[in-house]
């Protein structure tokens, strides 16, 4: 049978004991054994960023990360953006200004974005740009992504959470 | 796809990681930044039996400079090059090539020893490395060892490295003064490998002259390119287009370049003169005190 | 009371936010991937690594070893069902396991159940095939070559590759008028092949449960109702007991219209195993099986005076469908509406052409917001006039205004038999040119010019035809494309709504409400929208080719008017007076001359329960089926700016104008955005998409680090505009507009890479456009 470990590490705040196939990458791990599964597969090869997790405080694509190589990492998905019931300054942005569409993306946009204003609270047009390179969306067109980040830079300069 | 089955490792220390190499040589893999191993194993082109994970052995992530030499320590990320002042304010070559590779996902993990000893000519640090005239420090079975990198690149993946050897550090000497130098890219998209890509450095001497110049070359060949013959011809000239011209001729001559996804052979050529060009001429503006 | 608006309302026009994205944003949507029943297993299939060979055997026995395998599948196993092939949309038949042979790299020759998908990935690899390689056809042209290799000898008279020959137009009226033309320009262009890659892949969980004797499949389609009537026509599956669930899905634009192999594989194996089992493909999967786009090799040409007047079009295609028909266009209509290609012209003769031929490659043809063939038609017609205008030395801009179809003209009949239902083309493109400031532009690229930089300017006037389609002519496998809609109001004022349509990201959820609640009065915060559940859902032929405003849209429309002329009987009753002396006004249902004597839909609604009137049923409820009486044709202008470093042949888009007229718009908001994300992909195709094969057929980009998609760094702003010119037809005028911005960029874009150089006399530049491809122009032309 196909070996198996576990891996444990601390993810949106909570400790978990993941029982991971030993070829499984945290994407799988977060999806299949964690039942989170805002985070999604887009490529398999690290092209498109829809897998975006933040890993020991660092944006990485976790379909390129092995399970394994999570253990004691403290990891944040989609899921522990909000607080309760209350949005993350991006996604009441994203809302707002409709930067999503089928959805699929949007999850490793907001972990990225956040990643993003977590270092530079103000960035330029460019620089949220070239940071967002890593993620891949069919639907919108990068505009409205752009314009929510802004809007919610701006949000969280004035209100910081 | 998925990856075949592997047996991982979490080697605590160095010299257990190189153990397990030389226990199962071929069969064995090294993962560090692992973003070019994992997506070979997933879509299977590569099926390691043996992962031998390095990421968790401590005192590897230093980046420092030393005894005029910037020590870059093997687990040292991309991202980590971005954010250091000492790269920003003497190596403005690898500061460029650091920002040009993949994306920032990909950046949080890839190493430069990783970039280096995976052996693709498509990788951005081994022209850069050559440029600087770098060294990487081997530690293996045998003990360490000191090799420069322009002695690091055998053939297409294939690298200097035996099967149970690791590279642990990579050696930069700080340029002298006034010396600048800058890596340019044309990809077919943001965070692509290179169609070309050229590293040049430059270190000018008090009457404004070349004193010595490095030059690299991504993708143009089997194995990263060091292009000795435009070097060469830049040392005690002014840095006027004549001599870039010249230099990007040569350089151009240098490189064996092939039809593929990319881009024709014949443009590739090309390419390398005109960016050798633009990529002198902005390693001597920084070189002069310019941005 | 306070006044009800449409404002209030969030009615037809109103930017309301989308009600999907709060599960979106909070990471919870529910995509096939995120379905995981008790008991799931996986299906992995095994795929043909030759692009054509003979299948001499197939080995399972290694893979049964592997620990973790449940079960393989081979024709084999299907052959006893009559189910190792099946019909595909366009009336052909697709191997669901390669029998004889395969027909494309890639091909499905057997599925492997696993208990994970580990194990079902190992068991895949452990198949044994023993392939004979067979010639390799590729090259389209080649195909019909005299002893070409017979592709398709499975079909019982099939002698050649060749599938079918469509025309429309007059063929001697349009040769006559190219032999007295007194100008003609010819071009010959390959719209590349290229794939829509959704965010989201393809899959299915399948279950088809022993106990109760349903079945329940949960399937990445963009057409549940047709896909379940398929199923049930191949399979031992009946519909009233089979129920499809599309749910959210990531992205369509045409990949998920076609049943797919693994649907059925996934169907089969659970129906064998008696447990539920997923099948998602990765990738490269994705990429090198499912529905490609494009793939047309078109020669265009025109006749005109020598003052730029249009007199005749011809247009010749050969079409690549790779190794089956398995395109999705309407029946009776093979190259889709490829005849729009006359485009926003008043074009006198015309003449189209399409032959259609069997490859060693994937099947499809028919994606990727397309709009059923229209891309291409528009990027013929686009660039052919671009050709024209050059030849003339004519701007552009002048040329179209001169052969625009002019409003009174409208409804106009073309050449080619559609009734284009309202267009104001020189509207649409002065405010395009106002917004871009061409005149300025112009002089800025002569100025540049002088100095020997590249800059160009590139414009597409398109017409496009959307919402398929009226029932006499268009059907889907026999399924007449008119779609229902199921509105149920509760008794106490809220609404759920259930569509034959099924979104991908288009937002249905919240512009339907939207709709229905201009329609009935009632707040679109109240108005639930469910799509995409076979058994619940009203029978529709899902979304695709930007029909679900058009005619899921008219549908709703027409279903509230039922429900508001149940509700006017209400009224009178609970008004005491006659339906006569009752109208509909300021959204509610008022006495006529006496406006204080009103009732909401929400009382009426809550009085249909409790205060029914005399005769009438309880219930205040409608379903409609609507037949549209035609097409609808939004249009719009588009403008490219570029810049072109002249030694490397790299280029940056500078501006890119967009105005779009999709008549009625139902949410500007969403409707940027789907306009953004068209362009986005016209910006892909033009500069750097293409699938492509040696000459052993073998694919060269499948997967994203080859196969590329632009990402924000490419993008530039996308500054958008519109003009609404209603459809006549439509209930509410609205023309849909989910494809427009993919049919009207990439000639736009590579109409400025040529302006750019055609000072140097080039006239084409194939798609995608790439730096190389310009230096190589420049080199040449002795300029770099």
């Amino acid at each position: 049978m196909s070996k198996k470990r576990m891996v444990n590490a601390t993810i949106n705040g909570r400790e978990q004991t993941l029982l991971c196939d030993n070829r499984m990458s945290l994407l799988d791990a977060l999806r299949d054994a964690a039942g989170l599964t805002g985070t999604k597969e887009g490529c398999l090869t690290g092209d498109c960023g829809a897998c975006s997790v933040v890993m020991n405080g660092k944006l990485v694509d976790s379909c390129l990360v092995m399970a394994a190589e999570a253990e004691g990492a403290a990891i944040t998905t989609v899921e522990g953006l909000a607080i309760g019931s209350d949005l993350h300054a991006l996604q009441q942005a994203f809302l707002a200004e409709a930067a999503l569409q089928c959805g699929v993306c949007t999850p490793g946009f907001l972990v990225a974005s956040k990643a993003l204003l977590d270092r530079n609270p103000d960035p330029t047009e460019h620089e949220i740009r070239y940071w967002l390179a890593g993620n891949l969306c069919r639907c919108t067109g990068y505009q409205k992504i752009l314009e929510a980040v802004q809007s919610a830079a701006a949000q969280l300069r004035d209100n910081p959470r | 796809m998925l990856p075949a089955q592997f047996e991982y490792h979490a080697p605590e220390s160095l010299g257990d990681a190189i153990a397990l190499l030389k226990q199962h040589g071929d069969e064995a893999k090294v993962l560090s930044g692992g973003h070019s191993l994992v997506p070979l194993m997933k879509l299977r082109f590569a099926a390691p039996a043996h992962i031998v994970d390095i990421n968790g052995i401590p005192g590897l992530d230093y980046l420092k400079e030393e005894n005029g030499v910037l020590k870059i320590g093997a687990l040292v990320r991309e991202a980590d090059l971005e954010t250091s002042d000492v790269v920003a304010s003497k190596f403005p070559l690898i500061l460029d090539t650091a920002k040009q590779i993949a994306d920032p996902q990909v950046r949080n993990r890839a190493t430069i020893a990783g970039n280096l000893a995976h052996g693709d000519p498509a990788n951005d640090h081994p022209a850069t490395m050559l440029a600087l005239g770098a060294e990487v420090v081997i530690e293996g079975s045998g003990g360490e060892r000191v090799l420069p990198v322009s002695e690091l690149f055998v053939s297409t993946l294939t690298t200097a490295l035996a099967s149970d050897e690791i590279i642990k550090e990579v050696r930069v000497p700080v340029p002298p003064g006034k010396s600048g130098g800058a890596y340019l890219k044309i990809e077919r998209r943001v965070g692509d490998f290179a169609i070309v890509a050229v590293a040049a450095q430059v270190t000018l001497d008090e009457s404004g002259n070349i004193a010595s110049a490095g030059i690299g070359l991504t993708n143009v060949a089997p194995v990263p390119v060091k292009a000795t013959d435009a070097e060469a011809s830049l040392a005690g000239k002014a840095p006027d287009e004549a001599a870039l011209e010249e230099a990007g001729r040569l350089a151009a001559e240098s490189c064996d370049p092939t039809t593929d996804n990319r881009a024709p052979a014949e443009y590739k050529r090309a390419m390398v003169k005109e960016l050798t060009i633009r990529a002198l001429r902005r390693a001597v503006e920084r070189a002069q005190g310019g941005k | 009371m306070s006044e009800i608006t449409s404002e209030s309302l969030g009615g037809i026009g109103q930017s309301v936010k989308r009600k999907e994205d709060l599960r979106f944003i909070l990471g919870k949507g529910s995509y096939v991937e995120d379905f995981y029943l008790p008991g799931m297993v996986y299906g992995c299939v095994v795929r043909s690594p030759f692009a054509h060979a003979k299948i001499n055997g197939i080995d399972s026995s290694e893979a049964l070893k592997v620990p973790g395998v449940m079960a393989v599948i081979t024709a084999k196993e299907l052959e006893g069902a009559n189910l190792s092939w099946m019909p595909t949309l366009a009336g052909d038949t697709q191997a669901v396991l390669a029998d004889k042979k395969v027909h494309f790299q890639s091909q499905e020759v057997a599925f492997v159940i696993g208990e994970t998908q580990y194990a079902a990935a190992d068991g895949a690899e452990a198949v044994e095939v023993d392939y004979e390689e067979l010639p390799v056809v590729v090259d389209p042209f080649k195909a019909l070559d005299p002893g070409a290799p017979l592709l398709r000898d499975d079909k019982e008279g099939q002698k050649d590759n060749h599938i079918f020959n469509w025309q429309a137009g007059d063929k001697e009226a349009t040769e006559k008028a190219f032999q007295n033309a007194e100008v003609t320009v010819s071009q010959s262009t390959h719209y590349q092949r290229c794939h829509p890659a959704p965010m989201e892949t393809c899959g299915c969980v399948a279950d088809v449960n022993p106990g109760t004797g349903r079945t329940t499949i949960y399937i990445t389609s963009q057409a549940p109702h047709a896909h379940r009537t398929v199923l049930a026509l191949v399979s031992p599956l009946k519909e009233h007991t089979t129920r499809l669930v599309s749910p959210d899905l990531g992205g369509g634009f045409g990949n998920k219209v076609p049943v797919y192999p693994g649907y059925i594989l996934a169907t089969v194996a659970s129906l064998t195993l008696g447990l539920p089992v997923k099948w998602i493909e990765t990738r490269s999967e994705n990429i090198q099986s499912t529905g490609f786009a494009r793939d047309y090799h078109t020669t265009m040409e025109l006749a005109a005076t020598k003052d730029g007047k249009i007199t005749a079009l011809r247009v010749k295609t050969l079409a690549d469908h790779g190794a089956f028909n398995a395109q999705a266009n309407p029946m009776k209509w093979p190259a889709g509406l490829f005849s729009i290609c006359t485009g926003s012209y008043d074009i006198p003769n015309a003449h189209v052409e399409v032959d259609a031929v069997y490859t060693n490659k994937a099947p499809g043809g028919v994606a990727y917001r397309c709009s059923f063939r229209v891309t291409e038609a528009s990027y013929a017609i686009e660039r052919a006039v671009d050709l024209l205008a050059g030849e003339l030395k004519m701007d552009p801009v002048q040329l179209r205004k001169k052969n625009f179809i002019q409003p009174d003209q409208f409804p106009y009949t073309s050449v080619t038999g559609w009734e284009y239902d309202s267009g104001d083309y020189e509207k649409a493109m002065q405010v395009a040119l106002d917004l871009v400031g061409y005149e300025d532009l112009r002089k800025e690229q002569a100025e540049k010019r002088a100095k020997g930089e590249l800059m160009g300017i590139g414009i597409s006037s398109f017409t496009e035809i959307a919402g398929a389609g009226p029932r006499k002519d268009f059907d889907i496998l026999g399924l007449s494309m008119n779609d229902g809609a199921e509105i149920r109001v509760h008794p106490t004022g809220t609404v759920t709504a259930r569509f034959g349509v099924k979104s991908q990201g288009q937002g249905h959820e919240t512009t339907f409400a939207q709709i229905l609640a201009e329609e009935l009065g009632l707040p679109e915060a109240d108005i639930l929208v469910e799509e995409g559940d076979t058994d619940t859902a009203p029978y529709g032929l899902g979304t695709y080719g930007s029909r679900s405003t058009p005619v899921a849209g008219g549908a709703a429309v027409l279903a509230a008017r039922k429900v508001r002329e149940k509700g006017m009987k209400i009224a009178a009753h609970l008004l005491e007076v006659s339906e006569a002396d009752i109208e509909w006004k300021n959204y509610q249902f008022q006495v006529k001359g006496a406006p204080a004597k009103a009732k909401t839909m929400a009382e009426v609604a809550f009085a249909a329960y409790t205060n029914a009137p005399p005769g009438e049923e309880v219930g205040l409820e409608a379903t409609y089926y609507y037949d549209p009486p035609n097409f609808t044709f939004p249009f719009g202008t588009y403008i490219c700016v570029l810049d072109i470093d002249n030694k490397t042949g790299e280029f940056k888009i500078r501006r890119f104008v967009a105005v779009d007229d999709c008549g009625t718009i139902i949410n500007p908001m969403i409707l940027e955005g789907q306009i953004h994300g068209g362009l986005t992909e016209g910006l892909a195709i033009a500069t750097m998409q293409e699938i492509r094969f040696d000459d052993q057929g073998n694919c060269l980009n499948g997967s994203f680090m080859d196969y590329l998609l632009p990402t924000a760094v490419e993008v530039p702003n996308w500054d958008l505009d519109r003009t609404v010119t209603p459809s006549p037809h439509h209930p509410i005028g609205a023309k849909g507009v989910g494809e427009s911005s993919n049919v009207g960029s990439p000639a736009a874009i590579v109409n400025a890479f040529v302006d750019a150089l055609s000072h140097l006399g080039v006239t084409n530049i194939e798609m995608p456009v790439t730096p190389w491809k310009i230096w190589q122009l420049l080199h040449e032309k002795g300029v770099a």
